[in-house]
């Protein structure tokens, strides 16, 4: 029998899409600050969705005394070898300690010394127990009136006439139901891209990866489709991590003040550099020469380290502490495995995503971004979410407030016409017959693809035009097949959205690597046939669809004391 | 990396299904949860926290370097036994208190 899917029609003034850190803290920012209705929609549940599902192990973007949100910006920038917006940084900077504080009041333990002052764990973080920060966050947002929050529905493509944002269609994961949703204000808060290359585990433990398997880039995808300007995604984000387990390495790096080491017991960080780049890139040169496999040196360290260790660990990532256990062998006994994980597109991280000005304004009229999604601003971690959420939040409610509601109107008519349309798409989907291809297959295949020619683990990160020019070629392959899939249920149903999402971000990816002709960034965007950087290269990369196709275009930085603005 | 369940000891309250963030763990026909995609765990273990009968077990996959050994939670007030039982049947617990700050 075919399968018929019934639709609902919601509606609301605000609408945020993901529950994550920056989606929470916008709605606890639009409750003190407004009386609008606000949605959020969650593919999973607030309480434990996106990355910070197993908690975090420190607060690490934070001015400690002494410091200033200047000296946060130059420290991002010097990163990201120049490839920033200052203008984010420094509005994200001036917001991290009012955020930490607004954490510490919702009930995050927070680390202090005798006068009550939080104890330094470097120059920008903070200690904390950070295992349960986002229940904390679900809780103060359950409490909220006039906030609604549906977990388990999937927002996959938004409504947008005339570059102004009027809703979305989302999916029920367990119910049989397309919601249709209309809001004056939309708020993108879904994280990053995971998911994209083949991982380090490729076999059973394949989503034993860095950033959450389940952020697919759903917000980059809805964003391109729509029109949206993006940035940077060709400064892709690569983690160094705990071999297997792929655990933070900071907090042993930091904690105990373990060194990188290669196989004959030198210290090779310094060799490389210091930047999150060149650790990777010093890892992999290390390797590919013969010298590996890397450590982080910890022989030696004291028992009662070995026992802080393991208890750090069980607060963000527990298979560290299980695999330390059950090897037999404490920290202290043994050096801890080090490896780069696949590439990611992460905005907290590195400075990929949307295009936004610093009220986090998308370039679609009405929708906000914040978070991993919003580009331009890296480093900006947990507390830098928050305050993109807060901003964002902040912006979108002095628009309703300023009676800036949507100018595009949807008529009836267009609007039966989008339901029906969006309807046929999901029953097609649930209602495909002999599908030559399953779901897992095609991701494998793109994983595959993304692995050999656009600088995965595979080919140490590097890359040349011809293999690009390949992979682009070969995703569109893909892209095609993923046209014939079927979807068993609503869960699969999602599946072939999320395949699909990540082949639109992978498209993106391989053009912006292109469009960048030099190797700024090792490992992160190596280029073996512009292997050197270049100060021509002294600007952004940004992408939109113009007429279907996704067309490059090139910013000039956006540097200290400037502003940039959206000019319509 | 992934999860089993211990059939005899759920009971069916479904809070595992709904806060696993891939919503990988489903229902059986007997109304027991089970993972139902055990190649799609992230291994955040918020599974095993929400449990309160200890049914779901954690381990690492082989390809990771798993021995076997299970990792387990319960929560008294502030203290969070963490215990790991390895496949042996040595037993392991970790207190941390939720009160406390990371050292590192």
């Amino acid at each position: 029998m075919k399968k018929e899917i019934q639709v609902k029609q919601l509606k609301t003034d605000v609408l945020i899409i993901g529950g994550g850190t920056a989606g929470c803290y916008a709605a606890l920012t639009i409750r003190e600050h407004s009386n609008a209705s606000v949605l959020i929609l969650e593919k999973a549940n607030i309480k434990r969705s996106g990355c910070l599902a197993a908690g975090v192990n420190a607060i690490n973007a934070y001015i400690v005394e002494g410091r200033t949100p200047e000296d946060y910006v130059d420290y991002a920038k010097k990163d990201a070898d120049e490839i920033v917006r200052e203008d984010l940084l420094l509005t994200m900077s001036q917001g991290l300690n009012r955020v930490t504080k607004r954490l510490e009041e919702l009930g995050l333990v927070i680390l202090k010394n005798e006068n009550g002052q939080y104890v330094a764990r470097g120059n920008r973080n903070i200690k904390i127990n950070g295992e349960n920060i986002k229940p904390i966050l679900a809780n103060a947002v359950k409490k909220l009136s006039n906030v609604t929050v549906m977990n388990h529905v999937n927002v996959t493509d938004y409504i947008v006439k005339d570059n102004e944002i009027l809703g979305a269609f989302a999916m029920g994961i367990e119910e049989e139901i397309i919601y249709e949703i209309r809001a004056k204000k939309v708020i993108c808060a879904t994280g990053g891209a995971a998911g994209l290359y083949k991982p380090n585990n490729p076999g059973f433990s394949r989503h034993k990866m860095w950033y959450p398997p389940f952020n697919t880039g759903a917000g980059y995808a809805m964003g391109i489709r729509a029109g949206a300007e993006m940035t940077t995604f060709e400064m892709r984000f690569i983690a160094l991590r705990c071999k297997d387990t792929i655990a933070p390495t900071g907090t042993i790096a930091q904690g105990v003040g373990a060194k990188q080491v290669n196989s004959k017991g030198e210290v090779y960080e310094t060799k490389y550099g210091l930047t999150t780049s060149e650790r990777v890139y010093g890892t992999v040169k290390e390797n590919q020469e013969g010298r590996g496999p890397c450590y982080l040196r910890t022989e030696g360290i004291s028992s009662s380290q070995d026992e802080e260790l393991k208890k750090a660990y069980l607060n963000m990532a527990p298979s560290q502490t299980l695999k330390w256990v059950e090897g037999g062998k404490n920290p202290s006994e043994q050096n801890v495995e080090i490896e780069g994980t696949e590439p990611y597109i992460v905005g907290g991280h590195t400075a990929s995503g949307y295009w936004v000005d610093t009220r986090r304004k998308t370039t679609i009229k009405g929708l906000f971004a914040a978070g991993d999604v919003a580009g331009g601003c890296p480093q900006k971690y947990v507390t830098g979410a928050l305050v993109e959420g807060e901003i964002a939040a902040k912006a979108a409610i002095e628009e309703i407030e300023n009676d800036k509601s949507n100018s595009a109107a949807l008529s009836k008519e267009e609007e039966d016409l989008l339901i029906k349309l969006k309807k046929q798409e999901v029953e097609n989907i649930l209602n495909f017959e002999k599908p030559v291809f399953s779901i897992e297959e095609l991701e494998e295949a793109m994983q595959k693809i993304m692995d050999a020619y656009a600088g995965g683990i595979g080919s140490n990160y590097q890359f040349n035009e011809k293999q690009l020019a390949l992979a682009d070629e070969k995703i569109k392959h893909i892209m095609e097949l993923s046209n014939k899939l079927h979807a068993n249920d609503m869960h699969e149903l999602m599946f072939v959205y999320e395949l699909k999402e990540r082949l639109t971000v992978c498209k993106a990816v391989i053009a912006h690597l292109r469009a960048r002709k030099e190797t700024r960034w090792h490992s992160f965007a190596e280029n073996l046939d512009y292997p050197k950087k270049s100060d021509k290269w002294l600007k952004y990369v940004n992408s939109k669809l113009i007429d279907g196709e996704l067309t490059i275009l090139y910013r000039d930085l956006v540097g200290r004391g400037e502003n940039y603005e959206h000019k319509n | 990396m992934s999860i089993k369940i211990n059939k005899e000891k759920c009971i069916g309250c479904r809070r595992c299904l709904s806060v696993c963030p891939g919503s990988l763990i489903k229902l059986d026909e007997d109304g027991k949860a089970y993972m139902k995609y055990p190649k799609d765990c992230w291994g955040c273990c918020s599974c095993i926290k929400e449990c309160k009968e200890c049914a779901i077990l954690f381990y690492l996959g082989a390809d990771i370097g798993g021995r076997g050994s299970h990792l387990t939670v319960e929560t008294e007030g502030d203290i969070v036994h963490w215990n790991i039982e390895e496949s042996n049947g040595t037993l392991h617990s970790i207190d941390v208190n939720s009160k406390d700050s990371n050292k590192y």
